[in-house]
């Protein structure tokens, strides 16, 4: 029995009829095409599957599409507002947090999940923030290194910002 | 790592979904799904049909009661380990969620699902049975409230009936005395190797009450009650060798990672450590 579901998609509005055991990132990246979201380990254990859904980080592996019917996702592809990469993409390219980079998107929205929490997280706080996505390369320090660093950018942009609309 | 096919509904209302669970034997609730769909995926869970709880509105909230707070069986970890009301009334099931997996399936994960599951390492149940927490189970025949000691049967198996949904957990609030819980997460699983939960009331140095729960170490969570009754009514410098009574009379799980032994090794020095903080940071 099929189901019809209307996903929003980094803004677009996706429509399809489909498997209710179809997985979310199976959706992403076959029905949207938008290969941006990868798939690691398929057991929930990696990270790597990582998107935003209504602005929170799950794995895309563990979600049903049905379940995101109606609601927002943002993929790697629609975290930047515009041409410019979003500052934990900066940061991430700046202090070399990704070597292959199969880990980086799943990476990067986890770390926008804790950097909403938590403005200006410590070390033992990113470490623990994003221990739910594996990096085989980095040794993680760069990651780390990068999340402190997109932190910094975006309290300053934040600041900057307040300023201006004084 | 595709699930076998099954149908789905997403009822909007508990009613409409009390309803067809009671009309079909091969459904399942699915919650937050992050026990549920992992198990499906690797076909160990098959249900011909999922009925999707996620739809029905209002069943996430995290309420002052009075005496109790109530918790809507859809709450996620995350929202149970930022709320400011159990943080401040009554802090243990926060403590305790902050303890499970990671940010995503904190996101994802609900406390309805998790007690439904009763997983042997999970961690809520530790909270739960050293709260003296009450579940409510809703069916076509009404509301039961089911209290925590009877709640959890065995692995993977609690006193829930096959048509019940769990639909809220009632917590006391736990003000003057102090709580805590602590944990050795598996490296690998995150999951709790040895999770303590424990509930102190006393003044300075002198112990007038005290629950514990422990999870990780037997097939199912258990008050040590052994430990328990060393304590009440006794000074703070007994907490060392009442401890040692943490996993007395229990059967203790072995696995490759941790063996029976280890783990009742770490019931005691978890027991220890959490009475010593949980008296220590006693709320006023
Ligand atoms: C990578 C990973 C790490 C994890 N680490 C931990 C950890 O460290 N500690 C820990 O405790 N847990 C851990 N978990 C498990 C997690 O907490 C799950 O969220 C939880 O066990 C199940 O909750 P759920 O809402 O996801 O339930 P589901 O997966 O949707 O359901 C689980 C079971 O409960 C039933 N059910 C669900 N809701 C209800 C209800 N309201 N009434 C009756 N039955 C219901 C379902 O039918 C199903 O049988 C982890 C999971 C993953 C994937
Ligand atoms: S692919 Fe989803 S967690 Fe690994
Ligand atoms: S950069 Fe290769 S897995 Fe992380």
């Amino acid at each position: 029995m099929k189901k019809n579901v209307r996903i929003v998609i980094n803004g677009a509005e996706h429509r399809a009829e489909v498997e209710p055991r179809l997985l979310l990132v199976h959706f992403l990246r076959e029905v949207a095409g938008l290969t941006g979201t990868h798939i690691g380990c398929e057991t929930s254990l990696c990270g790597a599957c990582t998107v935003l859904l209504d602005g929170m980080a799950v794995k895309s592996c563990t979600v049903l599409a049905v379940q995101a019917d109606g609601r927002s996702i943002t993929t790697i592809e629609g975290l930047a507002a515009s041409e410019n990469l979003h500052p934990i993409q900066e940061a991430f390219w700046e202090e070399h947090g990704l070597q292959c980079g199969y880990c980086t998107p799943g990476m990067i929205l986890c770390a926008h999940d804790l950097l909403q929490q938590n403005a200006s997280p410590s070390e033992q706080e990113i470490r623990d923030g994003i221990g739910g996505n594996l990096c085989r390369c980095t040794g993680y320090q760069h990651i780390v290194n990068a999340v402190k660093a997109a932190s910094r950018k975006m309290n300053q942009r934040q600041r900057a910002a307040a300023r201006a609309a004084d | 790592m595709i699930p076998a096919s099954f149908d789905y509904e997403s009822p909007k209302t508990l009613n409409e979904a009390i309803t067809l669970l009671a009309s079909r034997e091969d459904a399942k609730l699915l919650a937050g799904g992050h026990s549920l769909l992992p198990a499906m995926k690797l076909r160990l869970a098959s249900p011909a049909l999922l009925i999707d709880l996620g739809r029905i509105g209002g069943l996430d909230y995290i309420r002052d009661s009075g005496e109790t707070i109530s918790i809507g069986a859809l709450a996620t970890h995350a929202a149970v380990a930022a709320s400011r009301l159990l943080l401040a009334s009554s802090p243990l099931l926060a403590q305790a969620a902050c303890n499970i997996g990671d940010i995503q399936v904190r996101n994802r994960g609900t406390i309805g699902g998790s007690l439904a599951q009763a997983h042997p390492s999970a961690d809520y149940p530790a909270a739960i049975l050293a709260l003296d927490a009450n579940i409510v189970a809703t069916s076509q025949s009404g509301e039961r409230v089911i209290p925590a000691h009877s709640f959890f049967t065995g692995m993977f198996t609690t006193a829930l009936r096959p048509d019940e949904i769990i639909t809220e957990i009632r917590v006391p609030k736990t003000a003057g005395s102090g709580t805590v819980y602590k944990k050795f997460h598996h490296p690998a699983s995150g999951y709790a190797v040895v999770g303590v939960a424990a509930v102190v009331r006393g003044a300075t140095g002198k112990i007038d009450d005290v629950a514990i729960g422990i999870t990780g170490v037997a097939e199912v969570a258990y008050r040590a009650t052994a430990v328990e009754d060393a304590l009440r009514g006794k000074p703070a410098s007994a907490i060392a060798e009442a401890a040692k009574h943490a996993a007395d009379k229990v059967e203790a799980l072995g696995d490759n990672y941790a063996s029976g032994d280890y783990r009742r090794h770490l019931a005691q020095v978890y027991t220890r450590r959490a009475l010593q903080e949980a008296l220590s940071s006693k709320r006023k």
